[in-house]
C-alpha cells in the first residue's frame, strides 16, 4: 500500500474516532446530568409517616376539632411536656396537615367514631429530612433545625415501630402547597395538559392550513416572500416576547382571565406556530411531484390532491414537528410569567379557565423555596417533566416510523 | 376523513377563542408582588382556602415592581387585589394609583433581615456598614476630598481585623428586591460614616446616592442570580466567598452556612425583631378597596393574615421565616387592616 492510502485511511479513522468521542461527551455528560437530579430527586418519591393513636368522640366530629385532637395524639407521647413552646416543637413533628388525613380517614369510615384507633399520618418536613439522613446528629444543636428532644423523641417513636417511611403516592394526586411534605405535582400536570391542549387546538390546525396554503396555493411573489421571512424570523423570537404579547392582547384586549391556560395555551400556540409551518412545509415539498401529477392525471381536483394524497403523506412529518413544537412549549415559562402562570395554585384545575400553572413553573417556584425539603421536590419534579419529554419524543419517533414511505 | 378530523380541530379552536370573549366574574382572590412576601402569602392563602369556605386565592410571585403595576393598572375583575411588597409603596406608584380610581389599604406584616453569609467551613465575619461599604463599593473616597475606584483587593486591606481571604461576594442583581434593600441599608448607612460623602449628602443627594448604591464591577462582587438557594449552594462549595441573601435561607440551611456579625449583632431570629440587626426591612401587602366586597374574601383574607395564629411569635408565618413585629404595632396594624384604613401619602 503506499504511504498516501495509508495516511488517506488513517485519516478516515480518525475521523470516526472523532465522532464517536462527541456522542460519547454528549452520552457522559446527558448521564450525569440525569443521575445528579435522579439522587437528588428521589427522597422526593418517598414520604415518612408516623403512627398516631387518635380518639375521635361524635361531638369532635360535629365541631370539626380534628387539629386539636391531632395535638392531643401527639402530646400523649410525652405528657410530661407542659412548656407552651416544647408543646408546639413536639407537635411539630406530624405534619400541619395531619388533621386532613385523619379527618378524611373518618369520613371514610364511619365506624371510626367513638373509638381510639392507629392512623399513619405524615411527619413534617424536618422530621422526614432527619429520618432520611439528610442532617446529621453530630452538629451542634444551634445548627440544626431539629433540635435535640426532637432527636429524642423521633428515636422513641422509631423504636415503638411509630416509624415508616413508605412510597409517596399523594406527590402525584395533589396540588402545590407551601409545606414540602404536602405539596405535589398533580396540579402542575393538569394544568400543562389543558394548557398543551389549547396550544394544540389552536396551533396545528393554523399552522398546517397555513403550510399548505403557502406549498401548494400560493403564487410566488414579493409578498409571499415577505410572510416567508416573517416566520422563519417568529421562530427565532426570544418567547417572554409571545408573553407581552398575550398580555397586550388576550388580557388587556379581549379581557380574558389571568393565570387561565386558555390564555397560556394561546400564548404558547403563537410560539410553536411557527415551528410547525415550516416542519409542515418540509414535510409537503418531500412529497414527490409525481404524485401530484398522477393524481391530477386521473382527474383529480386539487382538492382531492391536497387531501388525499399530498396531506397524509405528509403525516408524519407534520406530526413530527408538532410534537417536537409541543414539547418546546411543555418546557417554556418565560412567556407565562407576563400572564400570570408564574403563581402559587394549590386547587387542582378543572377545565382551561381555571387558575393554573404548568410543570416548568412548579419546578421553578420549588426551586425558589427556602424549605429544604423542596430540593429533593425541585429534582423530582424535574423527573417527571424529564419523563414528559422524553414520552412525547419517543411518541414522535413512532409516528414517523409507523406512518414514514420510502419511494 | 383527514379533512374531517382537521375541520374538528379548527372548529374546536375557534370555539374556545370565542367562548372567553365574554366577561367573567371572579370568585377567587387575585394576589401579586414581591417574591420575598411569596412564601408568607403563600402560606396564609393555603391555610385560608383549607379552614374556610372560600377558594385558596391565587399567589402570583411578580416582583414589588411588577405588582405595583398591575395592582394600580385599575379597578375591575381583569386586575388583582392584592399586592404584596418587600418596600413601601413609592409617592409615583401611589400616585398612578389614585388617578386609576383606586384607594388602597396598607398592612405591614413583619420583618424580614439581609443576611451576608459564608460556609461554616470558612472564616467568621465581623462586620461594620463602613466595611460593607469599603469592600463593595465602585468607587470609595481617597481621603483627600475626592473620590478613587475601590482598590481593596482582600478583606484586610478594608480592615486589618478582617480575614486576608479575597473578596468575593455573590449576591442579587439590581432587578431584585434584596438588592435595592441591601444597597440601602447596609451601603448607604456605611457611605454616611464619611465625612465627606455625609458633607455630599446634604449639597447634592443625587450624587450621593450614585456613590452609595453603586456596587464595584470588577469581579469582586458576583451576580449570582435572584434565587437565594443557588446562593447557597455556591458559598457551600466555595468557603471563601460571602452570599447576600434572605433571613430565612439561613435559618433553613444553618447546618451549612453562617450569618456575618454586623455592628456586633448576629443575625437572628430575636435582634432581627428587635431590630438590633441592621440590615433589615420591613414587608408590607397592599389591598384594592374597591375589591373588597365584589370579590369574596379578602376582607376574611386580610383578617387571617394579621391574626396572631399568622404572624404572631408562635404562628406558621414565623415557621416559615417570618420576623413578627412588636406586639403593640401588630395589635395597632390589625386593628387598621380590619377598619381596611384608606393610606394617604
Amino acid at each position: 500500500m503506499s504511504e498516501r492510502t495509508k495516511q488517506r485511511y488513517a485519516a478516515e479513522r480518525r475521523f470516526r474516532l472523532y465522532g464517536l468521542a462527541a456522542i460519547g461527551a454528549a452520552v457522559l455528560v446527558l448521564a450525569t446530568l440525569v443521575t445528579s437530579i435522579g439522587i437528588v430527586g428521589m427522597p422526593a418519591f418517598f414520604q415518612t409517616y408516623i403512627k398516631l393513636d387518635v380518639t375521635v368522640d361524635a361531638a369532635d366530629v360535629e365541631s370539626g376539632r380534628f387539629r386539636q385532637l391531632t395535638f392531643d395524639a401527639v402530646y400523649a407521647f410525652h405528657p410530661e411536656v407542659t412548656d407552651r413552646r416544647e408543646k408546639k416543637r413536639l407537635r411539630g413533628i406530624v405534619s400541619s396537615g395531619a388533621d386532613r388525613e385523619i379527618r378524611l380517614a373518618v369520613a371514610d369510615d364511619p365506624s371510626l367514631i367513638g373509638t381510639t384507633f392507629p392512623i399513619w399520618v405524615r411527619s413534617s418536613d424536618d422530621i422526614d429530612i432527619f429520618i432520611k439522613g439528610q442532617v446529621s446528629r453530630d452538629l451542634p444543636q444551634e445548627d440544626r433545625r431539629v433540635k435535640d428532644n426532637e432527636i429524642a423523641w423521633v428515636d422513641g417513636l422509631v423504636e415503638q415501630g411509630r416509624v415508616e417511611t413508605r412510597f409517596n403516592f399523594s406527590f402525584f394526586s395533589t396540588g402545590d402547597s407551601r409545606e414540602p411534605e404536602q405539596a405535589g405535582i398533580w396540579g402542575a400536570v393538569v394544568g400543562s395538559f389543558f394548557t398543551l391542549c389549547v396550544a394544540l387546538a389552536v396551533s396545528f390546525p393554523l399552522g398546517v392550513l397555513a403550510a399548505i396554503y403557502l406549498e401548494e396555493y400560493a403564487p410566488q411573489n414579493r409578498w409571499t416572500d415577505l410572510i416567508e421571512v416573517n416566520i422563519n424570523n417568529l421562530a427565532a423570537v426570544p418567547s417572554i416576547v409571545f408573553g407581552l404579547l398575550g398580555l397586550a392582547m388576550f388580557l388587556n384586549f379581549f379581557g380574558m382571565p389571568r393565570s387561565a391556560p386558555v390564555v397560556g395555551g394561546m400564548v404558547l400556540a403563537l410560539m410553536t406556530l411557527p415551528t410547525i409551518i415550516i416542519a409542515t412545509r418540509a414535510a409537503l415539498k418531500a412529497v414527490p411531484p409525481s404524485i401530484r401529477e398522477a393524481a391530477l392525471g386521473i382527474g383529480a381536483s386539487e382538492l382531492q390532491v391536497v387531501t388525499h394524497h399530498v396531506v397524509p403523506l405528509a403525516m408524519p412529518g407534520i406530526l413530527t414537528g408538532t410534537i417536537i413544537g409541543m414539547a418546546q412549549a411543555l418546557g417554556e415559562t418565560a412567556p407565562l410569567l407576563m400572564i400570570g402562570m408564574v403563581a402559587f395554585i394549590v386547587d387542582i384545575p378543572q377545565g382551561i379557565f381555571d387558575p393554573s400553572t404548568v410543570l416548568p413553573v412548579q419546578i421553578y417556584i420549588w426551586a425558589d423555596s427556602p424549605e429544604r425539603a423542596f430540593v429533593a421536590k425541585t429534582s423530582a419534579a424535574i423527573l417527571v417533566l424529564l419523563t414528559f419529554l422524553v414520552c412525547m419524543n419517543a411518541i414522535a419517533v413512532m409516528l414517523r416510523k409507523r406512518f414514514e414511505r420510502r419511494w | 376523513m383527514k379533512l374531517k378530523t382537521l375541520a374538528l380541530a379548527a372548529s374546536v379552536a375557534v370555539a374556545s377563542i370565542s367562548m372567553v370573549g365574554v366577561a367573567h366574574a371572579r370568585d377567587q382572590i387575585q394576589i401579586v408582588g414581591s417574591s420575598t412576601v411569596f412564601p408568607f402569602s403563600t402560606k396564609v392563602a393555603e391555610e385560608f382556602g383549607r379552614s374556610t369556605k372560600f377558594k385558596t386565592p391565587v399567589v402570583e410571585s411578580t416582583g414589588s415592581g411588577g405588582g405595583m403595576k398591575l395592582f394600580c393598572s385599575g379597578v375591575g375583575m381583569e386586575h388583582p387585589d392584592i399586592t404584596n411588597a418587600s418596600r413601601r409603596i413609592k409617592s409615583r406608584e401611589f400616585k398612578k394609583c389614585t388617578e386609576n380610581g383606586i384607594t388602597i389599604t396598607e398592612v405591614k406584616v413583619g420583618y424580614d433581615g439581609i443576611v451576608l453569609g459564608n460556609a461554616k467551613s470558612g472564616p467568621d465575619f465581623f462586620l461594620t456598614t463602613k466595611d460593607i461599604f469599603l469592600a463593595l463599593a465602585k468607587d470609595i473616597p481617597d481621603g483627600k476630598g475626592g473620590l478613587i475606584a475601590n482598590p481593596h483587593k482582600t478583606w484586610a486591606d478594608v480592615n486589618k481585623n478582617l480575614p486576608t481571604t479575597k473578596i468575593e461576594v455573590l449576591g442579587p442583581p439590581p432587578t431584585s428586591g434584596t438588592r435595592d434593600a441591601f444597597v440601602e441599608l447596609a451601603m448607604e448607612k456605611g457611605a454616611k460614616q464619611f465625612p465627606e460623602l455625609k458633607a455630599l449628602k446634604k449639597s447634592d443627594k443625587r450624587a450621593f446616592k450614585v456613590v452609595a448604591h453603586s456596587i464595584r464591577e470588577d469581579g469582586a462582587f458576583i451576580e449570582a442570580g435572584e434565587n437565594d438557594n443557588l446562593i447557597v449552594q455556591k458559598l457551600i462549595a466555595n468557603p471563601n466567598a460571602v452570599g447576600i441573601f434572605g433571613f430565612s435561607f439561613l435559618d433553613q440551611n444553618a447546618d451549612k452556612i453562617k450569618g456575618a456579625i454586623v455592628e456586633g449583632n448576629m443575625p437572628s431570629f430575636e435582634r432581627i425583631a428587635n431590630g438590633d440587626y441592621p440590615i433589615s426591612r420591613s414587608l408590607f401587602f397592599y389591598v384594592k378597596k374597591e375589591h373588597v366586597g365584589k370579590v369574596p374574601g379578602i376582607a376574611e383574607f386580610v383578617a387571617a393574615f394579621t391574626s396572631e395564629d399568622a404572624w404572631g411569635p408562635d404562628g406558621y408565618l414565623v415557621d416559615k421565616g417570618l420576623i413578627p413585629l412588636p406586639e403593640a404595632d401588630r395589635a395597632s396594624m390589625a386593628k387598621q387592616a380590619k377598619a381596611l384604613a384608606t393610606l394617604a401619602m
